[in-house]
């Protein structure tokens, strides 16, 4: 009888502290700094929130707006340093294995491997998120850079085909221009020379190429006449562009495109996002290709997980880290943003036709092993080596040098830059 | 007790303050230089590692683009914006009737702020909206001013937008000058049938002396810290054409992650900015003690 008590109140015992383990677990709480502050991007981390909260989860939204990220970088910095961190942040590319190195990044293995994270993400995206053998950042999207986007109108007004090879985008520009339209809509902004300089460079260099010279940063590639032939092409294209495209923005660019006061456009898929925005649809007003040549040069979008104390903010970091990755939200949320989901595994019924043609690309080239970092993007080099090629490339797009003085002067700002 | 507090307040009212600037300016100083001799990237880290970031810096086109830049434009934006300040000062110290009103005129633009300047004259100056634009409007098909998106003249425009900033400003100093001169050793001279630009250049300028120092001085720091004007201007560019020492070290910080970098850009601003401040607070400082 005492046993069976004893038995009966241990037994309560259990049930009631496993209660209170739950309860410890029920209140994932997560603080996350990110810079999707436009329309569609705060309307995309919206639905983050949405599916968080639905799953438990207390967010304290952080976002901080301006310059690309630089501004939420200062926070995190200022938060880091202050050994205060928040639960993520929004880190992508190198720049998580640095703040890897700096030592204040989690290990999230256990959700990555729960979900099969290895299995499901493309080998090259995932080498991203992992630092030293484990998981410490989750992806949310995949943007692809090197697409040409053409008004559908223009082209066949001129008796043009969206051109599959560098000569044939000049034969086209050619034309164009005699027929006094504005071949390439662009914004002499640096981070947009360099968005098109690194399509040319992957064109005209190929997939290895263009990994030896802007991943593993090799002298040879970097000195070599193809690179030379890159920088021509680049000076070529200076004269597809209108007088006035100093400083534009790059939507602005893109509404020439839109307008049909100019041909076409080099830019990542976030354009699209314009197209739709203003009611055009893909394959009948504008119109979607990868850039000439073989590859796919990937924009990847991603939480890195930072080390923090408490139960609760641990479980809304594993928490976070499920449904970025989950598929529901995967759908959803690129959906909105026009980018693609980063599991190969996602059905892709509801997305709009250069989606889907993003997304064989993503997998034929993952077979391939051309689905490459995009430099210009900072998913391939460190700030400073990033920073230091496209310096060359904007002085060279913007002055009369030569492409063997630019090729030089490539070289040496990349040594500097080490 | 009372006697002591009276002894004692002025330096007990000063403390807070000297010792929050000898932290938060003469501290981050030391901290910069530090941080400047370390391979600091992401984050600063503290192991000295001797003059790498110098040598780099000296290395980067980059930088050699914005330090030049910072001489054109300093010198340029310095000497023109006196000159035309002086020039306006005397022509509204003629006695005219609405002095008031036109002074409020030049003096305006420094009420706005240089983000709003760089973006006004960054229409006036785009060769499609602005002032090319509108001439060939007019019918002159020929005219060309595309500055702006020129790279071997853009900076020239940071010049022109800088110098419509501040020479109201430098008026409004040199006005206070005039004012300050003697007015007997003027009439004096007007007695004696001298001519007005005599006693222009004899009397009145070289008895303003101290004016153009203060100028001078308030200008230079103006040239060299100047970033959110090139930002609102033309954001760098073309290409880096446009930048200066401050937008270099933004970048290097905040974009780039390479904070090593920037410590030893700022370092060079800052002796760039001591080497026209020590000899002004020298001489100043001498001539006090005689």
């Amino acid at each position: 009888m005492t046993i069976k008590l004893l038995g009966a109140v241990s037994g309560m015992a259990i049930i009631a502290s496993s209660a209170a383990f739950a309860d410890g677990h029920a209140a994932p709480e997560a603080e996350v700094l990110h810079y999707w502050t436009s329309g569609g991007e705060a309307r995309s981390v919206a639905v983050l929130q949405e599916e968080f909260a639905a799953n438990g989860g207390t967010w304290t939204d952080m976002p901080v707006a301006g310059g690309g990220g630089d501004a939420a970088g200062t926070a995190l910095r200022a938060r880091v340093l202050a050994g205060n961190a928040p639960t993520a942040a929004q880190i992508k590319g190198p720049a998580i294995q640095e703040w890897y190195e700096e030592g204040v990044l989690a290990d999230i293995s256990e959700v990555a491997e729960a979900n099969n994270w290895s299995g499901i993400l493309p080998e090259a995206i995932a080498g991203h998120m992992q630092c030293d053998g484990t998981w410490c950042a989750a992806p949310v999207n995949v943007h692809r850079v090197d697409w040409i986007w053409a008004n559908a109108e223009v082209l066949e007004a001129n008796g043009i085909e969206m051109p599959t090879t560098w000569d044939e985008f000049n034969a086209a520009a050619e034309t164009l221009q005699a027929a006094g339209v504005i071949p390439l809509a662009h914004g002499g902004q640096a981070w947009q020379d360099a968005t098109v300089f690194e399509a040319v460079a992957l064109g005209i260099l190929g997939a290895d190429g263009f990994r030896k010279a802007f991943v593993e940063l090799d002298m040879d590639t970097i000195k070599s006449d193809d690179m030379i032939a890159v920088f021509d092409q680049m000076r070529t294209m200076r004269g597809y562009v209108d007088d006035n495209f100093s400083g534009r923005d790059w939507n602005l660019a893109t509404a020439m495109v839109m307008n049909g006061e100019a041909a076409f456009q080099i830019m990542g898929d976030w354009a699209k996002g314009e197209f739709m925005a203003a009611g055009k649809v893909p394959g009948e007003d504008f119109l979607c290709l990868s850039t000439p040549g073989d590859g796919f040069l990937y924009n990847v979008d991603s939480f890195a997980m930072f080390a923090v104390d408490g139960d609760d903010k641990q479980a809304g970091q594993a928490l976070l880290a499920e449904l970025v990755v989950g598929e529901s939200f995967q759908e959803v949320f690129n959906l909105n943003k026009g980018s693609i989901p980063v599991r190969t595994d996602v059905a892709l019924d509801n997305f709009d036709s250069c989606a889907t043609l993003s997304a064989d690309d993503m997998a034929a080239s993952n077979e391939g092993g051309s689905l490459l970092p995009s430099y210009a993007h900072g998913m391939a080099l460190r700030g400073a080596q990033a920073g230091a090629i496209t310096d060359t490339v904007t002085a060279h797009f913007n002055s009369d040098m030569s492409s063997e003085d630019a090729v030089q002067m490539l070289a040496d700002a990349i040594a500097n830059s080490l | 007790m009372t006697k002591w507090f009276e002894e004692h307040l002025p330096k007990l009212v000063l403390a807070p303050s000297f010792i929050v600037v000898l932290i938060f300016v003469y501290g981050f100083i030391g901290w910069t230089a530090w941080v400047s001799f370390t391979r600091s990237r992401l984050l600063p880290r503290y192991e000295l590692d001797g003059f790498i970031q110098y040598d780099r810096l000296f290395d980067s086109p980059r930088w050699d683009t914005a330090f030049s830049n910072l001489f054109v434009f300093g010198f340029l934006f310095i000497v023109i914006a006196m000159i035309l300040g002086l020039i306006l000062a005397i022509l509204l110290d003629q006695n005219i009737r609405t002095e008031g009103a036109i002074r409020t005129i030049y003096l305006y633009p420094m009420a706005l702020s240089m983000i709003v300047t760089g973006t006004a004259w960054k229409w006036i100056l785009n060769p499609g909206l602005g002032l090319e634009a509108t001439v060939r409007g007019w019918g002159f098909e020929d005219f060309t001013f595309d500055w702006l998106v020129n790279p071997d003249m853009a900076i020239y425009t940071v010049v022109i937008a800088a110098i419509w900033q501040s020479s109201g400003f430098v008026m409004a100093l040199f006005l206070a000058g005039l004012r300050s001169v003697d007015q007997e050793i003027i009439k004096a001279a007007q007695v004696d049938g001298i001519p007005t630009w005599r006693v222009y250049t004899a009397i009145i300028i070289p008895a303003m002396a101290p004016i153009f120092l203060s100028a001078f001085i308030v200008l230079s720091h103006l040239a060299i810290k100047s970033f959110d004007l090139v930002i609102a201007l033309t954001g760098g560019g073309p290409g880096y054409a446009t930048d200066l020492p401050a937008t270099y070290m933004y970048t290097m910080a905040f974009s780039r992650g390479d904070i090593g970098q920037a410590a030893s850009s700022a370092m060079i601003m800052m002796a760039v900015v001591f080497t026209i401040v020590v000899p002004y607070l020298y001489s100043e400082l001498r001539t006090k003690d005689d």
